[in-house]
């Protein structure tokens, strides 16, 4: 099947606005008489599920969490982009497009991105008109903030808690629908499978993890919003839970997973500490404001601060290299998310790294403190302050742009971020690949759609800062409750779907079979086991810097394995009732095809863009080397049985309003 | 360091639960209180054990999904955490550690230490919003100014993360700090005006139906919350409940 992107025809910016008139609409009445299935509820499924619920659409919401509250968009820190121009700083749609192609390190699709731009001013709208509490300046009007990769102020926060005010915010628009009985909601539900028929999406076998029963749910068409899939690296700042079991089952059912190597692995994140670790917590990325980043220019002081015996404190300013300073003048720390990961690596590759491990720079705020204590003390008017008083006065500014951050890195590590420099390290923090969609957010699979981060349409290779809350929303609020409608509006003469046909029995019983499965089993070594190494191979061979013979040596590996896991976990108890070992085997073991399908991607991919790096392909200065001629396409698999040996769909990216040029910071 | 774990274990909501003792030997100082609960099941399932079922999600104290009584107390020892930023360099070698549910009847045991807090989805539910459809239409952002101060400590209150330290705290097991957060938010800005009467009388007859118990105003909730939800929204929510009662039409 060739991929359609159904990208509407005339200039950029009338795309959305005229494709939006055009799509048939469905009555009230026929609203009424159609069923559709949101799974997840974080912002892009809160959001869609209310929306739709609006609309007059019955809808069934599913996560898996106690709570729809409890998705992890509620992570999300730094805030949420939109092109409102409030600081009169020359920001526009065009310009949040550009920044978002550009930044994306030109891998993604114009006509998306440049809706996404258009929307994000909606979406800020509609926020506080739920009564979202962003932080508001004096005079009462919204604040805003930069960040990483643009020179305009246009995001939107709410201190280091925007995700969380923003799900709560779409958390509260689904409560009403709920209360309306125009949404059932299914909490502590996981989809186990996609069940299709003629052809379309037409209901989900959900297990309910209390019971562990399979319910089945029909419904005329399935979004899926079950964000990304970074936990296959074990360690990543997503939530334990996070998982791609849903994409994953639409995936085998047929729908393409585009780009599947594009990860982000974010620079600022708390290093590891040891070997029984289970997550990694992120230091939002607003600290490069105003925090420099170093390690020791030589090496035997990087040996005795890792010995104890050296105070990274005592170390004298010629003595340490500044190394983003000194590689790129022209942003210095605040050079994009792929960048800084990448210099942090090479810096620690090359044994410069400081803590324990080796594997950890620091994010030094000495100079913030003295820069903003002089300041503040000329504006106290102080004469002759003592350096430690200007650093006092400065340590009170820091605190109340940051201070929820430096608490919880001093609760996490019990070292006070004031007293000596913070230690940071890059960690796996978003996919930028998904499940492949057209204009319409419409998977592979008619009638399955996906939204935020599950799909891969909006953030080519590499994401900004705060755009992941913004698309999230998109989708949710202003793009998938409209393009529904062009799949439904043929659909006002089905009827309800049935679940007593052959199609739910056998995705039923392969759900049942799944399960027993790993019960079965009866091996001695429990899931996470598997799910750590997994995470190893992943981390070295198709992390932050990867080769042909890594990937080759991952793909063998990860197969190797699966065979194992499915020789040798052990998984206790019984597959009724609820068993959250079981439910954990059942996602490893979707990861453990996923990596396999990553490294064939990455493998694929002979050149370097964005979060993927190919050490083959850089440039002497050891930057990353597009290769614009062979490879301005989108990569869609399609799965056929082996995940390496899934087939290559290329849908060709077009840039009629965008030159593509070198990403440079320098 | 070694442990002695006292974990409360009961197979189902049904089921007659029991403490039962686990000494564990090897967990070291960085770990997190839920990474020694990890730690701990690996050795079970090694055992053939059945591992301890607990609620835990983001690891970062923001989900609100983790929850347990560690020594008595919601979230254990420290203030401003929940269990998962707790580590385990607050607790020494040679400690027993009780670990248990959060209790109040309003949040049945499910398995384990996993129990059931739906109850507050259901608070929510019946007032917790701002009635505003999804339209590219609603008024721009700054055309209703907000004072500072007002948007900050509605925003203060709006970081509740729902997580029940306050009911399994409170003697009474009652959730008025929970509620009186959310009625906070809209009640400090214009967005929430209209609704605001309807509102707070109807979240708090929820609370009362789902059984949870009244105020004594003895601010236990507040010192254990990992938010610092401060008690003067309780107190708020109580003047905008009289006043509502006296000047609805309902």
């Amino acid at each position: 099947m060739a991929l359609d992107s159904k990208i509407p025809a005339g200039p950029l910016a009338e795309k959305w606005t005229t494709h939006k008139g055009e799509i048939p609409l469905v009555s009230p009445a026929n609203k009424r008489l159609m069923d559709v299935i949101v799974v997840g509820t974080g912002l892009a499924g809160s959001s869609a599920a209310a929306s739709l619920a609006e609309m007059g659409y019955n809808v069934k919401a599913f996560c898996f969490q106690d709570s729809p509250r409890r998705a992890h968009s509620i992570a999300a820190q730094g805030g949420i982009n939109a092109a409102k121009n409030y600081q009169n700083d020359g920001d526009s749609v065009h310009r949040l497009f550009y920044d978002t192609i550009k930044g994306g390190d030109y891998r993604s699709r114009e006509a998306n991105v440049h809706r996404l731009a258009e929307v994000s001013k909606n979406i800020i709208d509609q926020c506080v008109a739920q009564g979202v509490p962003f932080a508001r300046d004096y005079g009462g009007l919204l604040d805003n903030r930069s960040f990483g990769g643009v020179q305009v102020s246009r995001t939107f926060y709410a201190k280091g808690q925007t995700g969380q005010q923003l799900l709560l915010g779409a958390y509260s628009a689904l409560n009403r629908q709920i209360a309306k009985g125009r949404v059932k909601m299914y909490a502590r539900h996981e989809m186990q499978e996609l069940v299709k028929v003629d052809g379309k999406a037409r209901g989900i076998i959900a297990k309910n993890l209390v019971t562990g029963e399979f319910e089945r749910h029909s419904a005329h068409a399935v979004l899926l919003c079950t964000g990304g899939y970074g936990n296959v690296f074990f360690l990543s700042t997503n939530a334990m839970g996070s998982n791609v079991t849903a994409a994953w089952k639409a995936h085998r059912k047929g729908a393409h997973v585009a780009n599947p190597c594009f990860t982000q692995i974010h620079p600022t994140c708390i290093p590891v500490s040891g070997e029984n670790q289970s997550k990694l917590t992120l230091m939002s990325e607003s600290l490069r404001n105003d925090g420099r980043i170093w390690v020791p220019a030589k090496k035997e002081d990087a040996l005795a601060i890792r010995a104890g015996k050296l105070h990274p404190t005592d170390l004298k300013e010629e003595d340490r290299d500044y190394y983003l300073e000194r590689r790129y003048p022209a942003f210095g720390n605040l050079v994009p998310r792929d960048v800084a990961s990448r210099a942090a690596k090479e810096r620690c590759d090359e044994g410069y790294g400081v803590n324990k491990t080796g594997e950890a720079v620091y994010l030094d705020f000495a100079a913030a403190f003295m820069r903003f204590g002089r300041e503040e003390s000329h504006v106290k008017g102080l004469t002759n302050p003592s350096d430690a008083e200007i650093k006092a006065l400065g340590e009170k500014v820091v605190e109340g742009k940051y201070g929820n951050l430096f608490q919880m890195y001093e609760k996490i590590t019990a070292s006070n971020p004031y007293k000596e420099p913070m230690m940071i390290y890059p960690a796996v923090h978003y996919t930028m690949g998904g499940l492949w969609v057209d204009y319409n957010l419409m998977t592979s699979i008619p009638g399955c759609f996906a939204l935020g981060e599950a799909n891969f349409s909006d953030h080519g290779a590499n994401r900004l800062g705060a755009s992941a809350l913004m698309q999230g929303l998109a989708d949710g609020y202003f793009v998938a409750p409209y393009t529904v409608g062009e799949f439904l509006s043929n659909d006002i003469r089905t009827g309800t779907i049935s679940t007593d046909s052959k199609e739910f029995e056998e995705a039923e019983m392969i759900c049942r079979d799944r399960t027993d499965k790993f019960i079965n089993v009866n091996g001695t070594k429990s899931v996470d086991f598997f799910h750590k190494r997994l995470g190893k191979i992943m981390w070295n061979e198709v992390g932050m810097a990867r080769n042909k013979e890594g990937l080759e040596q991952a793909i063998e590996d990860i197969q190797a394995l699966r065979e194992e896991f499915y020789n040798n976990v052990r998984v206790l108890g019984s597959a009724k009732g609820m068993n959250p070992e079981l439910d954990k085997a059942g996602r490893v073991a979707d990861f453990l095809e996923l990596g396999e399908l990553m490294a064939k991607d990455a493998l694929e991919r002979n050149e370097s863009c964005g979060g993927h790096f190919r050490m083959e392909y850089r440039s002497e200065e050891g930057e990353a080397l597009r290769d614009d001629k062979n490879f301005t396409f989108v990569s869609a698999w399609e799965y056929t049985g082996v995940p390496s040996e899934a087939k290559l769909h290329k849908e060709n990216l077009v840039f009629d309003n965008v030159e593509l040029k070198t990403r440079s910071y320098k | 360091m070694d442990l002695t774990l006292k974990i409360w274990r009961q197979a189902g909501p049904e089921a007659k639960g029991e403490m039962k003792t686990y000494p564990i030997s090897g967990v070291e100082d960085d770990m997190s209180f839920l990474e020694m609960l990890d730690f701990l099941n690996e050795e079970l399932i090694e055992n053939g054990v059945e591992p301890v079922v607990f609620d835990h999600d983001c690891r970062e104290g923001i989900c609100g999904m983790c929850s347990l009584f560690i020594n008595g107390e919601a979230h254990g020892p420290g203030r401003k955490v929940t269990t998962c930023q707790l580590h385990m360099r607050e607790f020494s070698s040679g400690d027993t550690i009780y670990i248990e549910p959060f209790r109040a009847k309003a949040f049945p045991v499910i398995k384990d230490l996993m129990v059931d807090r739906t109850s507050f989805d259901r608070i929510q539910r019946a007032g917790g919003y701002i009635s505003v459809n999804t339209s590219g239409n609603t008024i721009d952002a700054n055309s209703i100014p907000v004072r500072k101060n007002d948007a900050d400590r509605a925003f203060d209150a709006a970081t509740c993360i729902g997580c029940g330290a306050c009911v399994a705290t409170c003697k009474n097991s009652s959730a008025m700090l929970f509620v009186s957060a959310k009625v906070s938010q809209f009640s400090l800005l214009p967005q929430g005006q209209p609704e605001a009467r309807d509102r707070v009388l109807s979240m708090v007859n929820q609370m009362d139906l789902e059984g949870f118990g009244n105020c004594t105003n003895t601010g236990a909730c507040e010192v254990e919350c990992p938010k610092g939800i401060s008690l003067e929204n309780i107190a708020r929510m109580n003047r905008d409940y009289l006043f509502a009662s006296l000047s609805s039409n309902k």
